[in-house]
């Protein structure tokens, strides 16, 4: 079981000027990530940038991850 | 043939696809249904395709988009996002403008 923390604390590592807010029971999950790395990126990129700090856990451990994406 | 040559068959041959848990008639997942009902709100003409029968294509499009999650959009060949994008386009009116002159 990972925890709303837990996901925060691998985005945050992975996109280390981000903004994050995670919330979540255990299996669903909502994050608002707010990053200067996103500038220039289509949104489906600046997903795929989260998506990749949270690797094979995506696959594995996380059952749905409701994101959303912004400048700061 | 190979899982990507059959995703690129599919996506090419159908102007709008989703790819989803379940049917557009019986979506199987929340995320999946929410999508099917945005597309039939845009009057989007569309094939569902079922990843839960398909074991090949629920692995193969994942890596075939660099994106993890189920349901995935496509529309003329184009990976246009999950339920969160389709969301976010959905609200500010652009999934309309996308699906329209497709699906026909």
């Amino acid at each position: 079981m990972i925890t709303p923390q837990e996901i925060k604390d691998l985005i945050e590592a992975g996109l280390p000027d981000a903004r994050v807010r995670v919330s979540g029971d255990g299996h669903h999950f909502e994050a608002t990530v707010v990053s200067p790395a996103f500038r220039g990126k289509s949104r489906i990129q600046q997903h795929q940038l989260v998506y990749a700090t949270l690797g094979d856990r995506m696959r594995e451990q996380i059952h749905a991850l409701s994101l959303k994406t912004d400048l700061p | 043939m190979s899982v990507e040559d059959r995703i690129r068959e599919q996506v090419t041959e159908n102007d709008i696809v989703l790819y989803m848990k379940g049917t557009p008639q019986f979506p199987q997942c929340g995320f999946s249904g929410k999508s099917v009902q945005m597309l039939k709100a845009c009057g989007a003409q569309f094939k569902g395709i079922d990843v839960l029968a398909d074991a090949e294509i629920r692995d193969g499009i994942k890596r075939f988009s660099n994106w993890p999650t189920i349901p995935q959009l496509y529309i003329r060949g184009e990976f246009i996002g999950g339920c969160d994008i389709m969301s976010e386009l959905y609200e500010k009116g652009e999934l309309q403008k996308l699906v329209s002159g497709a699906g026909s």
